[in-house]
Parts: structure tokens; sequence; C-alpha cells
């Protein structure tokens, strides 16, 4: 049963995206790895081939694509075993840009967007610190006004991007003792190079190798008020409606690579032998399989038709995509365990994408809002 | 989130259906659970304000209602727990048998009646030794002159006693091979000699659903009681039917989550322990949102396959997963929200009690979860 959820223009970019990634990165993704990083060249070539910023207007570079080609570029980039890249150009692209677009003004607009569109302006989105994540609320960054600038204080972790981008949309408190504390949270633009912002250690992760994720520094920065996003206090809600669709890319996310792991376990126990025959003849496995096929045929169709409202406008989805975001996070992970234990020792190997697909998995319950996050705001909506 | 499949016509028929069940089924659900039967009477007034077999065709009593009035009426009864009046099993799993196979003749002896309910059917397949190994069973029906002979034991045939006709899968040719290919379809009116409700089943739950053990003892019907008067049928025929039967048990299981979630949340915002509701315990509050997005997630796929069923797509895999799994899940649902009640989940007049025993058949009945789980490995290629 196909959810019918892309145009036959979808499929053609689909096309051009997987011979992309077929050409230009998986040769590479091994060296890529062991780099943490990915080449700024591989960039410019996304930009060019018109990947890049593909939703904004034209003026800004784009060409106005619908939310459905960037659930294509998502699923396609998941799909190309670099966890890291598709990491990197998600959260860059899908996540960060879009606040540009909505939040920025005419200004800010003019001047990132379309480098962003061809690939030279990569953006990363700081919101969490050493000892804030979900609690956005608590943050204890600064960005005070002085004259006509702001000087900003931070220390921001685990930053995708971190490393290798060209603009920071830092969220900072403009007011420190605003009452509910949200109220003081703002966000503001830091270009690389701007003093007294460095990049600090380059993280180590458990997957997603080739993604640049780093731990920042803003000390005593100086930015004109140029570089406030839209108005002061509100950043906290900008946040909360730039959100979901973070949160729906996620589960797009994720559904890619639960349909991928599934696809692959399903060839390698078919082609496995044991005792005589395919391991995928054994009723144990058999059932097992079945069982995630099934999940995942119930997450796909969930997530699908979330993304057909999306596409359509609706935006007041935050409860249903929270369940998305949560549940096919959680799926994937269980998926990946069920998966390497399919593989046997070769699972245990990182040379079975399975075995790396097992790691890069594991934060998707925890990014972009954790599962337990996303519980409590469903049950509020619930009117729990 | 809002569901897109019913139109302004569903919700109609969804009000007026609800008030039915209000007035005519919830004061007697008491009534029918003592005498472990639900009244003959109300068949006949459901047959007579239109709500049995709404699909059949005008010419045979029906108005040529489409898939989601079913739909709608699944759900209503689901919703009051009512796990009695197999109505849904007559119209959407029974009477499709004789519309799709029968020939213009039957069609025209027994549908109509079946519309208006002074015919209640049944269908027996399962046999003491023969339940998800249908190829298994052992009924025979003897072609003598113009009459069929059967002799056979059925059992677990819910409708047992109180059917007016029971469509029976029986071998006509014995030693076909595959044996599959001998089996056809009989139909046997009640009051035809031979046939016996032999007794009324205990279970563990669904106590006014009436299901019992058939007996049939060198039973004669004629030969215009062979369903499609085609001999060899049987089995196809039930494995094209079973996909309705399968989307059928699904829709009610997804709509029992909705109302056990429903009953619970409530219960939970009520009850007060170590001086709050139980709801504002974080605990209870996570496995509850669980349990909702399960639901919710559920209601999409469903309501999606129940769009592809309506188009006459292939969708036996979907619906094989749909069965195993909303049956599977409804289970865990109830099981966890009997906990959230606590002594009083035990108690039977509390209606989760009832839901705990009710649910239990549902990953059996229907092709259990095992056969579903082989169904859909072998559509995996496995």
């Amino acid at each position: 049963m196909e959810y019918g959820l892309f145009s036959e223009e979808h499929q053609i970019y689909r096309k051009t995206v997987r011979d992309f990634v077929a050409r230009e990165v998986t040769p590479h993704i091994e060296q890529w790895n062991a780099a943490g990083d990915t080449p700024r060249a591989l960039w410019k070539r996304m930009g060019e081939l018109g990947f890049l910023g593909a939703y904004l207007p034209e003026r800004y570079g784009g060409y106005q694509a619908d939310f459905l080609a960037g659930v294509v570029l998502t699923e396609e980039l998941v799909y190309s075993k670099c966890g890291g890249l598709s990491l990197d150009v998600n959260v860059s692209n899908d996540i960060s840009v879009p606040y540009l677009l909505h939040c920025g003004s005419e200004e800010q607009k003019e001047k990132y967007l379309p480098r962003c569109a061809s690939g030279d302006c990569i953006v990363a989105l700081c919101m969490t610190e050493p000892n804030t994540g979900s609690d956005l609320a608590a943050i204890r960054s600064t960005a005070m006004r002085q004259g006509d600038h702001y000087i900003v204080n931070a220390q921001k972790t685990f930053i995708t991007n971190g490393g290798h981008a060209d603009l920071y949309i830092v969220a900072v408190k403009t007011d420190v003792s605003a009452q509910p504390p949200y109220r003081g949270v703002s966000l503001v633009l830091v270009e690389k190079g701007t003093p007294g912002f460095s990049i600090g250690r380059k993280l180590k992760k458990m997957g997603n190798h080739a993604s640049s994720t780093a731990e920042l520094s803003f000390e005593e920065v100086r930015i004109p008020v140029g570089n406030l996003m839209g108005k002061e206090g509100k950043g906290f809600l900008y946040m909360m409606q730039n959100l979901q669709q973070e949160r729906l890319i996620g589960a797009v996310m994720a559904l890619a690579y639960c349909r991928l792991m599934l696809e692959e376990t399903l060839e390698y126990v078919k082609t496995r032998t044991a005792f005589g025959t395919s391991i995928g003849s054994f009723q144990a496995n058999r059932h097992r399989l079945v069982d995630m096929a099934t999940e995942v045929s119930f997450a796909e169709v969930y997530v699908y038709h979330l993304c057909k409202l999306f596409n359509e406008g609706a935006r007041n989805l935050e409860a249903e995509i929270s369940m998305a975001k949560y549940r096919v996070g959680e799926l994937a992970n269980r998926i990946a365990y069920d998966c390497v234990q399919l593989h046997g020792g070769y699972g245990y190997m990182e040379e079975y994408w399975i075995c790396r697909a097992y790691q890069d998995v594991r934060m998707l319950t925890i990014a972009a809002g954790t599962s337990e996050i996303m519980k409590e705001i469903i049950g509020r909506s619930l009117g729990l | 989130m809002r569901r897109e499949i019913f139109r302004e016509e569903h919700e109609i028929f969804r009000d007026a259906f609800r008030k039915f069940v209000e007035k005519n089924v919830v004061p007697r659900q008491e009534e029918w659970t003592k005498a472990g039967i639900v009244s003959r009477d109300i068949w006949e007034k459901a047959g007579r304000e239109g709500y049995l077999c709404p699909w059949v065709a005008e010419p045979y009593g029906g108005f040529g209602a489409d898939f989601l009035y079913s739909t709608v009426i699944m759900e209503e009864l689901t919703r009051v727990g009512e796990s009695g009046f197999a109505l849904s099993l007559h119209s959407d799993v029974v009477v499709p048998y004789l519309e799709a196979f029968g020939t213009e003749e039957q069609k025209q002896r027994w549908l109509p009646k079946c519309v208006s309910g002074d015919m209640i059917t049944a269908v027996a397949m399962t046999e003491p030794n023969a339940g998800s190994d249908l190829q298994a069973l052992r009924a025979t029906a003897v072609r003598d002159g113009d009459s069929y002979v059967i002799n056979g034991q059925k059992t677990f045939i819910t409708n047992g006693m109180i059917n007016d006709l029971v469509i029976v899968a029986c071998l006509t040719d014995p030693k076909a091979q595959p044996r599959y290919s001998g089996m056809s379809l009989l139909c046997v009116e009640a009051g035809t000699p031979g046939y016996n409700k032999v007794r009324k089943l205990e279970k563990i739950g669904m106590h006014s659903q009436d299901t019992a053990e058939l007996f049939f003892e060198d039973c004669r019907v004629p030969k215009e009681n062979l369903l499609g008067m085609k001999e060899g049928q049987g089995f196809i025929q039930m494995m094209v039917k079973l996909q309705q039967e399968r989307l059928v048990v699904a829709i009610g299981a997804v709509a029992s989550m909705w109302a056990v979630l429903g009953w619970t949340k409530k219960y939970c915002e009520e009850r007060v322990a170590f001086g709050k509701p139980i709801i504002k315990f974080q605990n209870t509050r996570f496995k509850l949102v669980e349990m909702y997005t399960m639901a919710e997630v559920m209601q999409t796929f469903l309501d999606r396959l129940i769009v592809e069923h309506m188009k006459g797509s292939d969708v036996v895999t979907e619906v094989s997963m749909a069965k195993w799994m909303a049956t599977e899940e409804l289970k865990k649902t109830v099981d966890q929200c009997l906990q959230f009640f606590g002594g009083y989940g035990y108690m039977v007049e509390y209606p989760i009690a009832k839901a705990y025993t009710d649910v239990r058949v549902h990953t059996i009945f229907a092709g259990t979860t095992e056969i579903m789980k082989e169904i859909i490995g072998r559509r995996l290629g496995m």
C-alpha cells in the first residue's frame, strides 16, 4: 500500500539526489568519517545542483520547492549511509535556514539566504548549553545591549555544524530578569570569525562521525543590533514555532533509517545460511522481521500523512508531530537492535552499515527534543 | 488528529445509530450478559431501522451503502463495550459470502431476510481438530441425488445458537489433491433435520455472545444450498472473504482502544492518591501518552487501509498487519489501563474488567497473530 505522497517531479528530484550520492558521496564516506567533517566543495556542489535552499523564494536563490522536496532530500541523504552528512545538511538546510526565512529581517535574508542556497553559508543553530538541554528557558547565555551593539557571552555544546558553519543562530537571554524566564530569550546571529567567538573541542560522538559537532564559546562578542532576529524576548516563541518542522524532519529521518535497516536485513537473512537453510526461513527470525515490517508500515503511513498535512499548510500539529518524533525515533532504535542481532557477528563490525546505523540512530530520541519532552507536550495537549 | 475519511452523511448516520445504541442496546447489556445471548428482538429492531447490511443493493432490501457505514456501526457498538451483539459478524463477514458468491436465486432467497433481521447468520469453519490449518477440516458434504448429506462437527461458532442460516465449510471431495480443492461452502437453515446446535460454550469473556458447538449428522440439504452452485470453490471463497473479516476485527480493536483510553483517562482524573489525581503522576501521564500515540498511529493506518480496501486494492499484507498488531496492542492497552484502575479494575462491574476478558480472543479469532505473521512473511519473500 503506497501512501502516494510524492508527485512525478519529486521522483525525478529523488533520482537526481540519488545519482549525486552514488557518484559524489558513497566513494568518500570512510574518509569523511575519519576526518569528522565533510568538505566545503561538497556543499557547494549541492548548492549548484539546487539541493540547498530549494524551498526559498527565487529572489533568495531558491525555486520555492515544497516541503515534500525537503522530505525527499532528507530520505535520500539517510539512504546515502553517511549519517554525518545527512545530519549536517538537514540541520543547516531544513532546520536552521528556515529560521532566517521565517524570523529574519529583510536585510538578514538578503545577506545570508542566497549564500545558504549556494552552499557558501552553512548555518548552525545553537540552543543547548552544558547545563541546559530540554529546559530551554533556563539558558544562561546572554546578549546585553550596549548602544548599537549586543555583547554576547555564551557557552554552547553539542552544536551540529559547529565546527564548520559560517553563521551561528544563538539562543541567548537579552533580559535575565524576565518573568517567566522564557520571555527574556532572544535569537542573535554571530558570524564565523567575529572576535571573541571560538570553536572549542570537536566532540567525539557515538555515531554520525562525519558530522561536525562542536562546543562553542562566545566571550564578549560584539555584534551590531541588526543581528537580532525578529524581536527581543521572542526567541522562545520562534523556537517553538520552528521546532514543529524540525521534529517532523526528525521523524522523516527516523523512518528512512527504519526502512533501510529493514530492507538490508531482509536481504541479509535471505542470503545468509545456517544449518543448511537461509536464516530467514527460521520461524522466529521470520516473525521478528514481520514485527518490524508491520511497525514500519504503520510508521510510514503516519509520518507521510503528517507530511501531507504539513505541506498543505497545517501548523496545528504539535501533538501529532511530537507523537511521530518520539515513536518513530524509538522504533528506529528497536529496529537497529534487532537488525544487528539478525546480522550476527557481522552486525558488530563497522564495515557493515547496520553497525553504523545502530550508532547513528541513537541520537534520534535525544536531539530536537527528547522522547520525554515529547511525551510532556503530548500529555498537555491531551489535557493530562 | 481529525479523521478525513467520513463525509457528512456518515456523521449523520453515526448520530442516529449512536442514539439507537443508547436506547436499545446499553440498557439491556446486563440482561444479555446474564442470559449468555442477546435477544432476537434487537436483531429485528436493527433490521427494521436499516442497520443490518446497509451495503446490500436496493433490489435485495438494502440501500447500497459504502463500507464506511459498516465502519461507523462497528465503532459505535465498540464504544459502549458491546461484545455480544454480533451485528458486524452478520453484516460484514457472513452475508458478504452470500452476496459475492451466491447465485441470483440464492441471493433473492436469503439476502432480503438478512437485511430485515428475519435471518441471522453464522459461518462455521473451525472444527475440534482444525483451526488455523483450515485444510485439515474433516466435515463432509456428499452428493446424493439432488441433495448433499452433511456430516461433521464445528466449534467456537459465533451466533451458534441464534442463527437461522449457517454457512458450513465442508469437503465435497475428500480425496481431492491438494485438499483445499475439494472444499465447498454449504448453506444450512436452522431446523433442517440433522443440524444440531449442541452446546453453548462457556468462554472467559464476551459472555453475551452465543458461541456454540454445531453437529451435523446426516443433514440433508438441497443441492441449491451449495454456495455459488459450484463445488471446490470453498477455500478460495474463504481466503477472499477473510480479508474483510480481519479488517473488521482491526477496526473494532482500534475503536476499542479509544473507548478504553477514554474510560481510563476519566478515572485517572477523578481518582486521588497521595493528595492528587493520579493523572498528575508522570508515570501515569507518560503511559497514557504512549497508548494514545499508538491509537493515533493505528487509526491513521487503518483509515488509509479502509480507503484502499474500498477501492478493491490488494491489501492482504496490510490487512494482516493491521489485524495482528491492532489486536495485540489492544490487549496490552487494556492490561495497562486496568492497572490504573487498581482494585476496581478487577471488579466486573467496571467496563475495563469486562474489556480485559473480552479482548483476549481478538488475537486468536479470524486468523491468529501467528498465522498473520506467516502470511506477511511469505509476502515479504521469506
